[in-house]
């Protein structure tokens, strides 16, 4: 299943938000998408989960995202988004358990297959002894951990989470990231948007860097972060070090010169 | 009026002044003195109740009546709408009926109390007549009202009248063995009770009334299903309530009287005109009763 | 808590209601027994069939078709808008109803079709639901779209008043009052004939978008993703909202509260899950509109008390009491 845009382009209130995006994201691997705030990382995020009306060419499989049913899109593509609330205190179970609703005909009951999606979610993000509790008594990072269950749960080939590590203690980012990656060895296409550069640069396999509504750099993760681009779209100064498993990316200090333009 | 001469204005202006004086003099007098005819009735009669203008009309001396109020004019509440249309009308206001210099003023009990207080304070004489519950009510007004107008013969003659025609009714109704039972209905689950004045009518024609069999009082509440289980010959409506229709309240169209009525056989229709003033006049209603009591008892009887 | 079953919950609200409607049939002001009762609404025992029928019938079928009404309209507007106040009284919609309705009395709309009347009743009820639905597209999700709601049920409710005062009714004073506090009373079954397919056609849209809710819980964006179609289920619930609370209000006038109380008390029952609590609330509301309409008649039978005199005294503490309970907790 292979997601493919081309000259994407997005405007929103007469502002264009994104531009000339061309990326394709294939099965079996765990993109990183990186940028400064208000580069347009959500925006774009949005456009591929197929919410957002934009110019240019965005297609699932060779076929335009637009030609799918709502229905046939939800079974393909999941999105987590960066908004939290829960507007009821569901228990978690049942939170997790809204991802399987593009699976379930109206009035049918919960299927064989539909339970053990979720038991398997709630036990990828370690909530098997919250599955009981109601969602408005979990931890900030408790409920950013269910509500990546419920992405999982859905059971999509792509999976799109903006900032699904934002808030969580170290553990649990680096076992949020893992999943990914196992998701995509797997077989499962998944874009993520990160602040983390270390997390992004050792875990991904490829990273999309976004600035001003542009990709302005594309591919492995040695060759996105170098220091001069760093300093350049985030205006920070990192230390650069590796190790066996990968980059690691330390920002240090500001640069005192900032040309990046703050919107 | 004395003007004194030492304060130095001209001749010609104390003449003007004077003159002007008296004029005011003369209007305070005529309106704030009851007048007087030469045989001691007013001479100018203002009626500003629907009640009053009927019973005034029937009572009073030609020439005596200076206006009626609007609605005397409206075939649909008055009976006397075509004499009505020869006279004046007013509508009830204190200004209008002070610039007519009434000698004296009829007007209901229910008229409006700051009417009735300003024209009092402005010095008119204002008579009220409460609305008649019962004939006995229906006599003593117009006895009361022939009083007032100086016409009592007139009143008098109109109360034998009353009664002559009340009297042939009666003995016809106590002819019937087994009385029908009447019930009236206004919107909104209303009835007339006993110590009423359509209780009386509807007695005096012949009729049980279901609302004063039950126990109600002079408007009482009845529920709809009390109504429909009470299983009345007869439901009678006012005239201007039979065409009024709205969801609110529930009417006579409602299925379930329409039901209890045969579909609306055995529901008639009173015009207002008849049964909203206790006049001499509700024996047109009586006889429009006795009528259907007649045609009911036709109709239960099996055509030989 | 140890939750209930969801089948069980239904099976227990569904008895309630069946009970209660059965207790309708047999309160009134004539004295009838109960055997004779049942067998004369099926028989044909002259007036005792006639008062079941055309009278006690009618009251209890709409006391159960309105109330599950008012229950299911609050439960999918707080759904929708993921606001647990709204509901079809507080957000206008129900005045705005019955300013449709008097408007097609007064103009004499409603004596040319019959129809005419519940049918601007549901433009009434359309209109304010657009303005509702609009403001909450905006993002006013919160308390402005509720003051948008009371302003709208304000000016609608001013407006009845006003078009009944300047009419040539002599019961004028005696309309407003129903139409602003309700009533069940006399309604016949030509009521229970107009108002029952604008209510069922309502029920069966809404019906179809309890998963669309369930999505909601999540955000419109989430709900979106999971294959809601957001335009399409808006422009749903807010016809059918209308017809439904259109067709009901058209014959009972206004009753406050149902919406908001009965979805806020079998919440917890449903584990808060939005489309179990359409169900239960549709149940729920049936129970307690035809509990108050039983407690109209059986406290002061004498006096004509309004139903929505008995919904707003025991909704407005409650409304009252979940304003303060949200307060606290948005400011956590």
């Amino acid at each position: 299943m292979k997601l493919s845009a081309r000259d994407l382009a997005v405007r929103v209130a007469n502002r264009t938000i994104l531009q000339a995006i061309d990326l394709t994201l294939e099965p079996g691997e765990f993109v990183g998408l990186i940028g400064p705030n208000g580069a347009g990382k959500s925006t774009l995020l949005r456009t591929l989960a197929g919410a957002l009306p934009h110019g240019g060419e965005l297609t699932l499989d060779n076929r335009p995202l637009a030609g799918y049913s709502a229905r046939e899109r939800a079974r393909r593509i999941g999105y987590l988004g960066q908004d939290r609330h829960v507007a009821w205190p569901l228990i978690v179970a049942d939170v997790v358990g809204l991802g399987r609703i593009p699976y379930r005909a109206p009035l049918s009951r919960e299927s064989d297959a539909d339970r053990q999606a979720v038991a398997r979610a709630l036990r990828l993000t370690n909530l098997e002894d919250l599955a009981s509790r109601p969602s408005d008594r979990l931890s900030g990072g408790e409920v950013a951990r269910m509500l990546l269950a419920r992405l999982i749960a859905q059971e999509t080939p792509i999976l799109l989470a903006d900032e699904p590590i934002a808030g969580l203690d170290p553990a649990h980012q680096l076992a949020t990231v893992q999943i990914f990656a196992d998701m995509a060895r797997a077989g499962h296409t998944v874009l993520a948007s990160l602040h983390d550069l270390t997390l992004a640069g050792r875990w991904c396999d490829r990273l999309i860097l976004l600035e001003g509504g542009r990709i302005v750099a594309q591919g492995a993760p040695e060759a996105v972060l170098t220091p001069e681009r760093i300093a350049e779209t985030y205006g920070v100064e990192a230390r650069f070090d590796s190790d066996a498993d990968g980059l690691i990316v330390v920002p240090l200090r500001l640069v005192r010169q900032q040309r990046r333009e703050v919107r | 009026m004395n003007e004194p001469t030492t304060s130095g204005r001209s001749p010609k202006r104390q003449r003007r002044h004077l003159a002007d004086c008296a004029v005011l003099g003369a209007l305070v007098v005529a309106l704030t003195e009851p007048g007087q005819a030469a045989d001691g009735a007013p001479g100018r009669v203002v009626s500003i109740n629907l009640c009053t203008d009927q019973q005034a009309m029937a009572i009073a001396a030609p020439g005596q009546l200076a206006s009626v109020s609007r609605l005397a004019r409206d075939p649909a509440l008055s009976n006397m709408a075509d004499a009505a249309a020869t006279l004046p009308v007013n509508d009830g206001r204190a200004e209008e009926v002070v610039s007519l210099a009434p000698d004296l003023v009829l007007a209901g009990s229910f008229t409006s109390r700051a009417t009735v207080g300003m024209l009092r304070r402005l010095g008119v004489r204002v008579e009220e007549f409460p609305p008649a519950n019962s004939f006995d009510d229906i006599r003593e007004n117009l006895t009361r009202m022939g009083r007032l107008l100086g016409r009592a013969e007139r009143a008098d003659e109109l109360v034998r009248e009353f009664d002559a025609r009340l009297a042939a009714f009666e003995s016809d109704a106590s002819e019937t063995a087994q009385k029908p039972v009447a019930v009236v209905y206004h919107i909104g689950n209303g009835t007339d009770g006993r110590g009423t004045l359509a209780d009386e009518i509807l007695t005096a024609a012949g009729w049980d009334n279901l609302a004063a069999r039950l126990g109600l009082g002079s408007y009482g509440a009845l529920p709809l299903e009390t109504l429909v289980a009470g299983r009345p010959d007869l439901v009678l409506v006012g005239g201007a309530e039979a065409s009024w229709s709205t969801e609110a309240l529930p009417n006579a169209r409602h299925p379930a009287i329409m039901a209890a009525t045969d579909n609306g056989d055995r529901l008639m229709v009173l015009p207002d005109r008849s049964t909203i003033c206790g006049t001499p006049l509700v024996v047109d209603a009586i006889a429009r009763l006795v009528d259907e009591r007649h045609r009911q008892a036709t109709q239960r009887r099996p055509a030989p | 808590m140890r939750r209930l079953p969801f089948p069980a919950l239904v099976a227990l609200l569904a008895l309630l209601t069946a009970v209660l409607f059965a207790s309708s049939l047999l309160v009134g002001p004539s004295d009838i027994r109960i055997g004779d009762a049942f067998g004369a609404l099926f028989g044909n025992e002259g007036v005792t069939t006639m008062v079941m029928r055309e009278i006690r019938l009618p009251r209890a079928i709409l006391g159960v078709c309105v109330g599950a009404t008012l229950g299911l309209s609050g439960a999918v507007l707080q759904g929708w808008l993921r606001n647990p106040l709204a509901d079809a009284g507080v957000l206008g919609i129900g005045s705005s109803a019955a300013l449709g309705a008097v408007i097609a009395i007064v103009s004499g709309l409603a004596y040319a079709s019959p129809l005419a009347l519940p049918v601007s009743a549901l433009a009434g009820a359309g209109l304010a639901a657009i303005l509702v639905f609009a403001l909450a597209g905006q993002g006013e999700g919160g308390n402005g779209l509720i003051l948008a709601g009371v302003a709208v049920a304000s000016l609608t409710s001013a407006l009845t008043a006003l078009t009944l005062n300047l009419s040539a009714n002599p019961f004028a004073t005696l309309e407003i009052v129903f139409w602003s506090m309700g009533s069940l009373g006399d309604r016949s079954l030509d009521h229970v004939y107009l108002a029952l397919p604008f209510m069922a056609v309502g029920w069966l849209l809404l019906a179809s978008v309890g998963r669309s809710l369930d999505a909601m819980t999540l955000g419109a964006e989430t709900a979106s993703s999971l294959g809601v179609r957001l335009a399409w289920v808006r422009a749903i619930i807010l016809f059918a909202t209308a017809a439904a609370v259109g067709g009901a209000t058209a014959v009972t006038g206004v009753v406050g509260f149902v919406g908001l109380v009965v979805p806020h008390v079998l919440r917890p029952l449903v584990g808060s899950r939005p489309s179990r609590l359409m169900v239960a609330s549709a149940l729920g509301g049936a129970t307690l509109l035809t509990m108050a309409d039983l407690a109209v008649r059986l406290i002061l039978p004498s006096r004509d008390l309004k139903l929505g005199v008995v919904t707003a005294i025991v909704g407005a503490p409650f409304f009252f009491r979940l304003i303060l309970h949200e307060r606290r907790r948005s400011m956590r």
